[in-house]
């Protein structure tokens, strides 16, 4: 099992912090993992980027050329990522905000409208973990939830662990959202 | 009578400080520096510190000063001794920790170290010896040089407009809530030479009550790099430097 | 506390590995990108359980001569910092090197000249390992891949400086210290007590206790003669470290046709290069030097018998390769690729590379 995802979108749409969700879930799973991310010196605003690699073996680069998964939430994100699909992988995208959807017939495709996922929760911070959910759905490799929690329990301070049961909800309702 | 008879206990008015090596100085002859090595180390005998203290010699004529108190050092890069001594009193907070700093070191390349030193008040005592000139380089100017002073690079004197004002950096110095005593001191006569003793065993009390940064200032003289007698020196000291830099305790807490 | 596997930064790792090697002393300035080792060591509060002290300097000038004061004493102490920073640290290594005091230093490269850019880079490799102070001397130079990496080198820098008394450096990139891997912290170890670290190191000055005979730690010696022996014993000891303590990594250099020679988070760039090349039927073998001073010179001198050609892979315009060059004597095509100014080739870049300026020369 290996599983090269990269996720891009705007900072401050917590991409940084879904990826590190998605590397310590992967670790709780036994999994090696690396998290990269592209830095910038702005905090907010501005792209940001983050690639994520779970697999049984040790991890070679950190830096890929072309991915299993790419996970877009934004039109620039969308433009700049969707052709580094590696051929039979899964590109996925945010509806909100994209004039100009990719087209490649050797790709899964799976656009999702988090945005209103999330406004259906009612917590716009829980928008990043409605995207990780329909990853989880859709991802080949299948995460058990049990360690998506510990990794969530991980990566969250601890006084944030309040808002894990909000997290687990919007994680289901990304799994709900997602359709080929 | 021989003179064995007159070697006796009974008869000693005065001696060597035991802390005081028995090697001739390399100071020039007339100098203040070994007037002020025999008072720190009869400060840190008198106060039973030999085995915990550590001192940290600057860049410019001290540097060898470790070459003359018997105690531990550390010779610093020029301006570095107060963040030499900083991690030195962290690291082992019951020793006794003093940097011996010249014009150069402590008012112009090491003036950010002395200052957040002295600001976070570290508990260490700053002795800094101002002679208004760069001794062991030959005599070019200090931040302290005083105006129309004449020195290697001011050889028609300094100047305001080309130079700037001396720095009185002690004052400075006093104006920081890390520091708990600040004074300036002279060692030109006996009297003041008792006046600096005192001021150093406060600074070095005030050191092991943890109460913060104590600087001591001795104005000095170099005969040398002013081109004066020893005595000339003293006079001219007295004369123009004291107006710039008065003597006395700036802060006292 | 035990032995724990977490997922963490480059950066924070070195914090807690600090901490949990016994290490007395952190002294530092923020840069980016670096300025986690600082905010992770205060937000660890070490003076609250091992002892360890940690202080924000007014500068990294600052920073490096609390290092010195703390290693002049005998103490465990380090700072870190990023390529800027470092160049203003340069008096303080020369002053540890020269007075031949044991410490660790950190490197965590950006892009220069000059203040650069944020993003990683290795072009410091010249100033680490060339000298970078003035005066004759070396640091022992680690260059870690993987965050693991990063942890095991604090020890080991730790452990070699000790050894011979002299400084070492942990030269990583923006890569390695900002990315996450899972890491192995091993289990703390209490920090020497003074009484142990005066018995361990008893040129240190740190008070004449039992009325001993003082120790001084300088590095001036005015008298030519003498300052002369003491560049021989330097230059024993530099000898003796690059007998024993020489380290690299070889990834199927046996039966390769080509090398590719490349450091810290670069050679696993290259790694993934070379599966990338197999699959068009390449034979690529990677060394990465961990150790870049001392620098494996007879062991890349031995994988290049037979080889058609080297490609040194570095972020930077060309450094390593000169002591590649060196190492097999022009024997055969040793050539450059790198990106400059803060931008990561990728693995296909690499390979790409490898094809035009190797094979098809």
């Amino acid at each position: 099992m290996k599983e090269e995802i990269i996720i891009a979108g705007f900072g401050g749409q917590g991409v940084l912090s879904m990826g590190k969700i998605l590397a310590y879930s992967g670790l709780m799973d036994d999994k090696e993992v690396t998290w990269m991310p592209s830095y910038g010196p702005e905090q907010r605003g501005g792209t940001a980027n983050v690639t994520v690699i779970l697999s049984d073996e040790k991890i070679s680069s950190p830096v890929l050329d072309s991915y299993d998964i790419v996970i877009a939430l934004n039109q620039q994100s969308l433009d700049k990522f969707a052709p580094k699909v590696k051929p039979g992988g899964m590109l996925i995208f945010d509806t909100n905000g994209i004039h100009n959807v990719p087209k490649r017939d050797d790709i899964n495709i799976y656009p999702i409208n988090a945005m209103e996922a999330t406004l259906e929760i009612g917590n716009p911070k829980a928008y990043n973990m409605v995207v990780m959910g329909a990853l989880l759905e859709a991802m080949p490799y299948k995460l058990p939830m049990e360690n998506v929690i510990k990794g969530l329990k991980k990566s969250l301070p601890e006084r944030h662990h309040g808002l894990i049961p909000l997290n687990e909800q919007a994680i289901e309702k990304g799994r709900s959202i997602i359709k080929k | 009578m021989e003179i064995q008879d007159i070697i006796k206990e009974e008869n000693k008015v005065y001696c060597k400080p035991e802390l005081l090596e028995e090697v001739h100085m390399h100071y020039c002859p007339g100098c203040s520096h070994g007037v002020i090595h025999k008072l720190i180390a009869e400060v840190i005998s008198e106060l039973g510190l030999t085995e915990t203290t550590v001192g940290v010699s600057p860049v410019g004529c001290a540097v060898f000063a470790y070459n003359y108190i018997d105690v531990d050092w550390v010779e610093a890069a020029h301006g570095r001794a107060p963040a030499v001594a900083t991690a030195l009193k962290r690291l082992w907070p019951e020793n006794t920790v003093f940097t011996y700093q010249g014009d150069g070191d402590m008012s112009a390349i090491g003036t950010a170290e002395s200052i957040h030193a002295a600001n976070r008040g570290e508990n260490i005592v700053m002795v800094f010896v101002n002679n208004a000139i760069y001794g062991m380089t030959g005599g070019q100017m200090a931040p302290t040089t005083l105006v129309g002073q004449k020195t290697a690079t001011t050889p028609y004197g300094r100047r305001v407009d080309l130079n700037g004002h001396p720095l009185e950096i002690t004052n400075i110095m006093a104006i920081l809530d890390g520091t708990c005593y600040v004074t300036r001191q002279a060692v030109h006569t006996p009297a003041a030479v008792r006046k600096t003793k005192a001021a150093l065993k406060k600074a070095f009390e005030n050191a092991l009550a943890k109460k913060g940064t104590s600087v001591v200032e001795v104005v000095a003289t170099c005969n040398s790099g002013w081109k004066m007698s020893p005595e000339k020196s003293n006079e001219w000291m007295a004369q123009h430097m004291f107006e710039k830099y008065p003597l006395g305790d700036l802060k006292n807490l | 506390m035990k032995e724990e596997v977490r997922l963490m930064k480059g950066n924070e790792a070195i914090a807690h590995a600090a901490i949990r090697y016994g290490c007395d002393g952190y002294f530092g300035y923020p840069i980016t990108p670096q300025s986690e080792v600082l905010e992770t060591l205060e937000a660890l509060m070490p003076w609250e359980t091992s002892g360890m002290v940690v202080l924000q300097a007014e500068s990294e000038v600052a920073a490096i001569n609390m290092v010195y004061g703390g290693a002049a004493s005998g103490k465990a102490v380090m700072t870190s910092s990023s390529s800027p920073g470092v160049s203003l640290k340069q008096e303080g290594i020369s002053y540890l090197a020269g007075a031949m005091l044991p410490a660790l230093v950190l490197n965590v490269m950006r892009g220069g000249p000059g203040l650069g850019t944020i993003q990683p880079s290795q072009a410091d490799y010249f100033q680490a390992t060339k000298g970078g102070g003035h005066g004759d001397y070396h640091l022992i130079v680690l260059a870690p891949s993987t965050v693991q990496e990063m942890v095991d080198f604090v020890g080991l820098g730790f452990d070699l400086a000790f050894k011979y008394r002299t400084p070492s450096m942990i030269l990583a990139d923006g890569i390695v210290g900002q990315m996450m891997e899972k890491v192995v912290l091993p289990e703390p170890r209490p920090r020497r007590t003074d009484e142990e670290v005066k018995k361990q190191c008893p040129w240190a000055a740190n008070g004449r206790t039992d009325k001993r005979k003082r120790n001084v730690i300088t590095s001036l010696e005015l008298e030519s003669s003498r300052m002369e022996e003491i560049n021989h014993q330097l230059q024993a000891t530099y000898r003796e470290i690059e007998k024993n303590e020489t380290r690299w990594e070889e990834i199927d250099v046996e039966g390769a046709d080509y090398l590719i020679v490349a450091f810290g988070s670069i050679a696993r760039i290259c790694d993934k290069a070379k599966e990338m090349a197999a699959e068009k039927g390449i034979k690529v073998g990677i060394i990465r030097p961990i150790t870049l001073w001392p620098f494996p010179t007879a062991a890349i001198e031995k994988a290049a018998e037979g080889k058609k050609g080297i490609l040194c892979v570095e972020l930077n315009a060309g450094q390593m390769i000169e002591d590649v060059r060196l190492a097999v004597h022009d024997r055969i095509p040793v050539e450059h690729f790198g990106r400059l100014g803060g931008i990561i080739p990728s693995p296909q870049e690499v390979v790409d590379a490898l094809e035009k300026k190797i094979i098809r020369n």
